[in-house]
């Protein structure tokens, strides 16, 4: 696997596009989160990286608001993402699950649901190009029960794709996935990144796969940012 | 027999309590020659069954004999208590008995107010009453398998439904498969009791009106139009729940409340 962090090096790319602000989640009287601040530069991929329970994919809930913040919140594009529409709010940060979860029907219609939800539809084209972009060229009429777990996370991608999102959210995508499939995301995710400088969060316990595709890292523990800066320095510390 | 040596229908009805909790105690006699013990819980459970039934239908005579609004007042009772014992099918979920009490308030008090006004239901207590809580009843467990049923599919479906939400989705279509889903299996009891009627079973009205000495073709009919108010009842009762409950499971920024382990 070759080294994907020049990618968020690209030019012009150091304006701060998603800001979390003193962010903390209490559940049950226990801290999931604890005062996390720290921003997201345009076009790069930022890996938050620590072991199961730090508070990573909670952190990562609460930037698209699938969880309401105790305290502190977020800036999206230096406006409070509270006073964002919730729905327009996860089209513009996109996520991708640790599990695709895809909606029992074909591959083209997962793809379909996002832009449906806006009263769009994409055309027989667009389908085939966001396909492409994931190297899965001929699938539209597959139905999703006959694809095999890398498929079904291509299918993933290119269903949030679908959105447009300015930033995609990256929920431990490799993780269910075999080693040969696991490579193949990777790939995937440091091709969609440069192709469309996309900004990428991306939430992983696997400190080589955060140096292979991230140039910063946040390291977790406890709900706690312990560590932030490149992601070299703060992964071999 | 009995009614041969008991003339007076109060003495009948305790002589005939008296030969039905024999035959349970034969019960618990040969479950304790197996070592069984259900002695007391037995006695205990009979005679609290036999104290609260008999105050029921004290309270009832009492009831009965009032003004007609008495009815409307028992009926809105029943409601009330309806709608907290399917609440319980709903642990967790916000707002639950109002839900359900409104729900049930709509499906069968719609159903109770049109039929009476048609002249289905007669206004008289003792029938207005006893055919009342028949569709309330139902509408109750109708309302309890929707509750039921919609909770177990949103918390074996979090992941689904947060993905659908963070693609953009509205609260109500992310849960719509599992509205879809809850409804119809809600309504499984009220369509197979239509549909085997007569065949698996002669529901406990008919036959009561067979023993009070009405025409059986006439009683027969009559347990259809009950049973057909009972769907009606239970559809509306459904429909109101599973339409109003995803409101409740969201949070005005469309974030699931209902987790798994809750």
């Amino acid at each position: 696997m070759p080294a994907l962090s020049h990618l968020d090096d690209a030019e012009g790319s150091h304006r701060p596009v998603l800001r979390a602000e003193d962010l903390t989640r209490t559940v049950n009287g226990k801290i999931l989160v604890d005062h996390a601040s720290f921003t997201v530069q345009t076009g790069e991929i930022l890996a938050l990286v620590g072991p199961s329970g730090a508070g990573k994919s909670s952190l990562l809930r609460l930037l698209n608001r699938l969880d309401e913040p105790s305290s502190g919140t977020v800036y999206l594009e230096n406006q409070d993402y509270r006073q964002i529409a919730p729905r327009e709010l996860r089209r513009k940060l996109g996520m991708v699950m640790q599990r695709p979860y895809l909606f029992p029907e074909t591959v083209e219609s997962n793809l379909q649901f996002g832009p449906r939800q806006r009263g769009q539809t994409l055309t027989a084209l667009e389908v085939e190009s966001l396909l492409a972009r994931v190297g899965l060229e001929g699938y539209a009429s597959r139905n999703v029960a006959n694809l095999s777990g890398g498929e079904a996370q291509r299918v993933s991608f290119a269903r949030t794709l679908a959105n447009s999102p300015s930033v995609l959210l990256l929920d431990e995508p490799t993780s269910a996935l075999d080693e040969a499939s696991k490579a193949g995301i990777e790939s995937l995710i440091g091709e969609i990144v440069r192709a469309h400088s996309l900004t990428c969060v991306l939430v992983t316990h696997d400190r080589a796969q955060a140096l292979r595709l991230a140039r910063r890292a946040l390291l977790m523990e406890a709900g706690r940012i312990v560590r932030q800066g490149d992601a070299s320095e703060v992964l071999h510390a | 027999m009995l009614n041969r040596i008991f003339h007076d229908q109060l003495q009948l009805g305790l002589a005939q309590s008296a030969a039905a909790a024999l035959a349970a105690l034969v019960v618990v006699l040969l479950a304790r020659r197996r070592a069984i013990h259900l002695e007391r819980e037995s006695l205990v459970a009979m005679a609290r069954g036999l104290v609260q039934i008999i105050a029921v239908g004290s309270v009832l005579h009492l009831l009965l004999r009032g003004p007609r609004w008495t009815s409307v007042f028992l009926l809105v009772v029943m409601t009330l208590a309806a709608g907290a014992t399917s609440a319980r099918r709903a642990k967790h979920i916000p707002g639950a008995f109002r839900v359900s009490a409104w729900s049930i308030a709509m499906g069968a008090g719609s159903v109770i107010a049109l039929m009476t006004w048609l002249g289905v239901i007669d206004t008289s207590i003792t029938a207005l009453v006893p055919v009342g809580s028949m569709l309330i009843a139902n509408s109750m467990n109708t309302n309890g398998l929707a509750l039921n049923r919609f909770r177990a599919d949103v918390v074996a479906h979090v992941g689904e439904i947060e993905t659908a939400l963070a693609l953009g989705a509205e609260a109500k279509t992310s849960v719509a498969p599992y509205v879809q889903a809850s409804f119809e299996a809600s309504l499984i009891p009220a369509i197979d009791s239509l549909r085997s009627l007569g065949i698996v079973w002669i529901p406990g009205l008919m036959a009561g009106m067979l023993l009070s000495g009405a025409r059986p073709v006439y009683a027969a009919i009559y347990q259809f139009v009950v049973l057909a108010m009972i769907f009606a009842a239970s559809g509306l009762t459904s429909l109101a729940s599973t339409f109003m409950m995803p409101a409740h499971i969201f949070t005005a920024a469309d974030q699931l409340l209902l987790q798994p382990g809750k």
